[in-house]
């Protein structure tokens, strides 16, 4: 018995050139599967470790916010099998290890701006050794007050960057014309990241003052440059390796980095390699998490339902420093209209500043706490108006008809959400289950049930337009092996998998001969994080574009040495069955490399690709920030216990849009592990810190993320049958962050049970996450 | 001296430290990294492996002669000490295939890997060996009944995945189970039984444990042991315990292992009830508790997870004294007892009279917790037990709350209730017996009397499991449900979100 039905549709080929790609769209396993399974796949901390390794530590603050007056490490560095210990001031380079912006100091420099903010280092001959000596130090802040909540860094105008606004017609006017209004907010928690491989470096010094260093990083470009500016050298004197992460979710794209430098610092130091992996518990309080947002909305509407002017005003909690909260506010920004057009819109994003944990980029970017607002306007509307969620939501959607420029200018070109909710309508049977769960709900006083169904629009591109570029490097070998080596890093997405797909399809040759190699700094320079959902769709790109540039070297050798044909056009030349052929000619693909190293042809080439047509100009808030969209839609049912306010997912169905599938398997597997990690964002997943900022859901005792019994018993996902129309690798859409969102589903059908207790009437509010307790009061207040 | 094989190699060991945990010593001593930590405090299963243990022929009248099965039990190495392993076969990932060919797979790790069931891959070793263990358990089995899909998230209840979202997961369970063939291990049973039984007979009058890790085997030895080493930590699944050197960085220099004490590993049927011995895990007792306490299924498959219930023991749900424990409040409310030992003599303290303080209990600084009594219910006793937390599998209860209810003609004639995570100790709340005794229990005003008083019993705190106020809501509230699932006769209406079907079937599943 298989859990889930799952229907994979072939994709209808939308240009006829693309047939020939079909081959590429199988499921092939992960390339590590069988090491994973085995426990053969290696991650940093199971490397072989060098013979004079040594383990560093991190000693973090006990205070939340003031200025350090002394710091005695004295303990510390008595401590049994301690060699040495840092703080700040033994950094020869630069301190701060900011992304984009200042104000990430690679240890605590006089300033201590949130609760477990690393201050010193130490280095010892065992792991314990090293953590229990951490705790030995004597540390004497001047505590002052901490800004721990929106709120406050409101009132203060504690900011980390100017907010940013978009703007389109006159929503002011609109609203005092309009039939009705109504007001909403929603206050929206952020999520700890939760990769099971927590984060870890090992730095080996080399020769004089070069440095290499294994890392679970999903930006080893990053981590080099920034491990070469604490130690105060160039940049060509570092070499980052990365093979795989065990899950990276966002937390390993500027996480990561700062373990990197501290082990650099210290092997460096004392010219032994040294590696730090932080516990668990050291992990969830001092890495960056998904942003907090606080958010409100004012719509205005027609009787029917239809959207007149909406107002956002949109609220992240970006914590003590920038990192990347400003193209994360703007993601939010970007997607609070969803799939919904608005004649009149203003939304304005502010970047609040707290005395938190940097917050910083997770699944989705910023994006899920945008759209959710955007689902929560069309359930206000719903409740207002009388009309089903799902009839309010069709109505609104861009369109010819409706309008389809977004708040901030990008025209939608290809409409298709429609098409895609009416085929989920008709699978899932929405009316007929509606039906029957307003007759359950009926006849059932202490459990309700609630359904819901919610489109996902999602921009794809990074808003930053230098990062839309990427590199990579292919090898034959001479006996027709291939090795490929990209910018992307793999965390379990299955990229390398693609890759090794694009390869052996642009070549003709079997999955298994291609080798895709771990990402290095030393290979690829100069690459953008794996990161935006781009993965395959910029480094498949430059990938193909190595493949092409050797193929072109090949076909023109085979032509005109092998088959003496001067003339021929190398366009008819084709890779295919482990063969190169040009009309009746035939020549198999490894005789043909063996000749072509023989006659001295290269087989080797780089490859790069930039992503066309974006643009985004700030001042205005107008452009188009994306090279295009992925869509999907998803319907949920849950069953909720009034007395109790505790809740199951019932049952889910899912259409999703990748173009055409490079691996139908993989990209099922994204958009279910994505769902799951959105549904705990929207239910399990409580961040709590107490009253002076110090984070209590620190471990997995009290942090919970989805356990095996809280995926649906019914859980169908279909790949919708449509290739990208935009020239992307093989006409494929990216599928890391959208099927995220597609989990709104599960708290607006929360939110339809509770609903219903009203009659429809009451649109309940209900923070996310949507907890027992919280489901609990929010029953309690539509009851009253 | 301990003695186990690891994988097919006999190792022993004379030397380890006290507070070594399993998964440093396969990665550190070893430089096995199959194993992987995500945690190390027993929440994620990474780092899993599986115990196999000789277990007796249940048919065979004592006294038995050759033991002749092998019991495959899943465990968190993060949290386990070296003692647990003495007599047993520790078999972890590296052993389960005997190649990197997709051909030399263990069916488990086939089946995963067909329904690609591996994202980043961190979590899947763990998986895989909770699913060896379970796929062993199904094949042992001489009724071949397909598994549910209820059996399979049980098994796996103690693993967590970021990636998949578990679909393809329960899929692998499901698809490698339906045939589950004998494998290598089920091929070599009886060469691995011999290598244990050889254990066993080689330990004999042997000192067991190491000079830092004391395995006494009659309470002779416990009562020196404890003499000896006064300040020394009693552990007995160290699932607890662990913690305090995984987490808090204690060195624990000396331990005193109960888990070679034949005495208190005993769980026997008596004539007034059940007594169990207190380093039972929690394993091997739930299917006695269970045939005699039907209605405590649900709890007790919410009771951690798999692989700690496999090693965790009643005794140490008790000693611990922690107020948010899942089995006081339901032994509260079955006014069980405990049996103190200090060697010497043994006594008996009702279990409500045992806890003092947070974490405090009326155990002597020579004494140990030896046994569990629980009396039996008598017929039509209505037992319910109710746990409310954000996650249903694996998770602290934020409020648990079990009733017991005795009817005479419909007239309450005895309640007796247990509480957790209403105050510093587990509770329980007499006064509403007090209130509710005499009353017709079908009237609302019944259940609303008690409610009443559970609102104002206890003066819970807010902290990061709930608040409270919902915790005080939870008493009344799951109160009212017990009444709606007793005291309605004929239209039963429907007060959970998980079906019937389902709260029955856990007391089918399998440890």
């Amino acid at each position: 018995m298989v859990t889930a039905m799952r229907k994979l549709h072939q994709r209808s080929a939308a240009k006829s050139n693309q047939a020939k790609y079909q081959n590429t769209s199988n499921s092939k396993k992960h390339e590590s599967a069988i090491r994973q399974v085995s426990g053969s796949a290696r991650y940093v901390d199971d490397i072989p470790e060098p013979a004079n390794i040594l383990h560093a530590a991190i000693g973090i603050s006990p205070c939340t916010s003031g200025k350090i007056v002394s710091l005695d490490l004295s303990e510390v560095k008595s401590s049994e099998g301690v060699a040495d210990v840092i703080t700040a001031d033994d950094v020869p380079g630069h301190i701060d290890i900011a992304p984009v912006f200042d104000g990430d100091p690679v240890l605590a420099h006089k300033q201590i701006k949130f609760h477990g903010q690393p201050i010193f280092a130490v280095l010892a001959d065992t792991v314990m050794h090293a953590r229990q000596a951490a705790l030995k130090a004597k540390i004497e802040i001047a505590s002052d007050t901490p800004t721990l909540s929106v709120q406050q860094a409101t009132e203060k105008n504690s900011t980390v960057r100017p907010p940013h606004f978009m703007k389109m017609g006159d929503a002011d006017k609109a609203l005092k014309k309009a039939e009705n209004t109504a007001r909403g907010s929603v206050s929206i928690g952020g999520q700890e990241h939760l990769y099971l491989e927590g984060q870890v470096s090992m730095a080996i010094p080399e020769e004089q003052d070069r440095m290499f260093v294994y890392t679970s990083s999903q930006h080893p470009s990053e981590v080099q440059k920034l491990v070469a500016e604490v130690l105060g050298v160039k940049l060509h004197k570092v070499v980052v390796d990365m093979r795989r992460m065990g899950g990276g979710f966002g937390g390993k794209e500027t996480q990561a980095a700062q373990w990197a430098c501290i082990a650099a610092l210290l092997a460096m130091r004392n010219q032994r390699a040294v590696k730090l992996r932080l516990p668990r518990q050291q992990d969830m309080m001092v890495t960056g998490k998904r942003h907090p947002f606080e958010n409100q909305f004012e719509v205005g509407f027609t009787a029917d339902g239809m959207i007149e002017a909406v107002k956002h005003h949109i609220n992240g909690n970006c914590g003590h420093s920038a990192d990347l909260s400003d193209a994360i506010v703007d993601r939010a920004m970007f997607h609070a209209d969803n799939c919904y057009y608005a004649p009149h819109c203003d939304i304005e994003g502010h970047r609040l500043k707290t005395n938190m944990v940097s917050h910083t980029a997770y699944r989705g970017f910023g994006g899920p706490q945008g759209m959710i607002m955007a689902e929560a306007v069309m359930d206000k509307v719903a409740r207002k108006t009388g009309l089903d969620p799902l009839t309010v939501r069709k109505r609104n959607l861009y369109s010819t008809e409706n309008g389809s420029e977004t708040p901030y200018g990008m025209e939608i070109e290809h409409h298709l959400i429609a098409d895609l909710i009416e085929r989920l309508e008709t699978s899932s049977e929405y009316w007929t289950r509606r039906k029957a769960i307003t007759l359950f709900n009926e006849q059932s006083p202490i459990i309700k049930k609630g359904l819901a169904l919610c489109p996902v629009k999602f921009g794809i591109s990074f808003t930053a337009k230098h990062l839309n570029q990427a590199g990579a490097l292919v090898h034959i070998y001479t006996d027709g092996s291939i090795q490929a080596n990209h910018g992307g890093t793999e965390m379990g997405q299955g990229l390398h998998t693609k890759i090794a797909q694009i390869v052996a399809h642009e070549f003709g040759v079997e999955f298994d001969d291609v080798e895709v190699t771990s990402t290095r700094t030393d290979k690829v320079p100069n690459t953008s994080p794996t990161a935006a959902s781009s993965g395959s769709d910029l480094n498949g790109k430059a990938v193909q574009n190595a493949c092409l540039s050797i193929k072109r070297k090949l076909a023109e050798f085979y032509l005109s040495e092998v088959l003496q044909l001067k003339t021929a056009n190398i366009s008819h030349v084709q890779f295919i069955s482990n063969h190169i052929q040009f009309e009746q000619h035939t020549m198999n693909f490894v005789d043909l490399i063996q000749q072509a190293y023989f006659a001295r042809v290269p087989l080797s080439s780089s490859g790069f690709y930039k992503t066309p047509k974006i643009h985004y100009n700030r001042e205005t808030g107008k452009g188009r920030p994306f090279f295009y969209f992925a869509y999907g839609a998803a319907v949920s049912e849950v069953s909720v216990d009034t007395l109790t306010g505790e809740y199951k997912v019932d049952r889910v169905d899912i259409v999703h849009d990748v173009g055409a599938s490079l691996n139908p398997a993989i990209d099922i597997g994204q958009i279910e592990g994505g769902f799951i990690q959105g549904m705990g964002w929207l239910t399990t997943e409580d961040l709590r810190w107490d009253e002076t900022g110090k984070l209590t859901s620190n471990n997995l005792a009290t942090y919970k993320i989805p356990a095996i019994g809280d995926t649906p018993d019914v859980f169908n996902v279909e790949l919708y049958p449509r290739a990208n129309e935009e020239e992307t690798i093989y006409h494929s859409k990216a599928v890391g962050e959208p099927p995220f969102m597609l989990a709104m589903s599960v708290w607006c059908a929360l939110k339809d049970a509770i609903s219903s207790l009203s009659e429809y009437k009451i649109d309940p509010d209900l923070n996310a996450p949507a907890t027992p307790e919280r489901v609990f009061n929010a029953i309690g207040k539509v009851k009253q | 001296m301990i003695r186990f094989l690891l994988n097919d190699q006999l190792v022993t060991l004379e030397d380890t430290p006290s507070d070594l945990t399993l998964l440093n010593f396969l990665r550190e001593y070893k430089s096995m990294t199959g194993t992987k930590e995500g945690c190390a405090s027993g929440d994620c299963g990474a780092c899993t492996v599986v115990l196999a243990e000789l277990k007796k022929n249940q048919q065979r009248p004592e006294p038995y002669t050759l033991p002749d099965t092998l019991q495959y039990r899943a465990i968190n190495s993060c949290v386990t000490f070296l003692s647990a392993l003495h007599g047993k076969q520790l078999i972890t990932v590296e052993h389960l295939s005997n190649g990197h060919s997709a051909e030399t797979l263990h069916p488990v790790q086939q089946a995963m890997v067909a329904q690609h069931a591996s994202q980043c891959g961190f979590c899947t070793p763990g998986f895989v060996m909770s699913l060896f263990a379970l796929y062993h358990n199904v094949s042992q089995e001489s009724h071949h009944t397909p598994i549910s899909r209820h059996r399979v998230e049980q098994a796996l209840s103690g693993n967590l995945c970021r990636c998949t979202g578990y679909r393809p997961i329960i899929d692998a369970a499901l698809s490698c189970c339906e045939h589950s063939a004998k494998d290598e291990f089920s091929a070599n049973q009886a060469k691995t039984i011999e290598a244990l039984h050889a254990i066993q007979q080689q330990s004999e009058g042997v000192d067991l444990g190491t000079p830092s890790l004391l395995m006494p085997t009659n309470r002779e030895q416990m009562r020196e042991a404890i003499k000896q080493y006064p300040k020394a930590r009693i552990v007995a699944g160290s699932t607890d315990l662990a913690l305090e050197t995984t987490q808090q960085l204690k060195t624990l220099k000396t331990l005193i292992s109960v888990s070679a004490m034949a005495s208190m590993k005993r769980a026997t049927k008596t004539e007034s009830g059940l007594e169990i011995g207190a380093a039972c895990p929690f394993s091997d007792v739930s299917p006695l508790i269970l045939a005699y306490f039907p209605e405590l299924s649900e709890l007790i498959e919410r009771f951690a997870s798999l692989p700690i219930r496999n090693q965790a023991t009643l005794g140490g749900n008790i000693a611990n004294a922690s107020p948010i424990g899942d089995m006081p409040p339901v032994l509260l409310a079955l006014n069980a007892s405990v049996v103190v030992d200090n060697g010497i003599n043994e006594h008996q303290i009702p279990l409500s009279e045992f806890f003092t303080a947070y974490k405090q209990t009326r155990l002597a600084a020579d004494e140990w917790l030896s046994k569990i009594l629980i009396p039996c219910k008598a017929k039509g006793d209505l037992l319910k037990a109710y746990k409310i937390s954000k996650r249903f599998e694996d998770d602290i209860s934020a409020v648990c709350a079990v009733f017991v209810i005795r009817l005479k003609n419909g007239m309450v004639e005895s309640v007796s209730s247990g509480f957790g995570g209403v105050a510093a100790t587990p509770l329980t709340c007499p006064e509403l017996a007090e209130k509710v005794v005499g009353k017709v229990w079908c009237k609302s005003e019944t259940m609303q009397i008690g409610q009443a008083v559970l609102l104002q019993a206890f003066n819970p705190i807010d902290d990061v499991r709930a608040s409270a106020h919902y915790r005080k809501q939870m008493l009344a509230n799951l109160w009212h449900r017990f009444w709606l699932e007793t005291s309605a006769q004929d239209n039963p209406i429907a007060v959970r979100v998980i079906s019937s079907e389902q709260i029955s079937e856990y007391g089918d599943s399998h440890a």
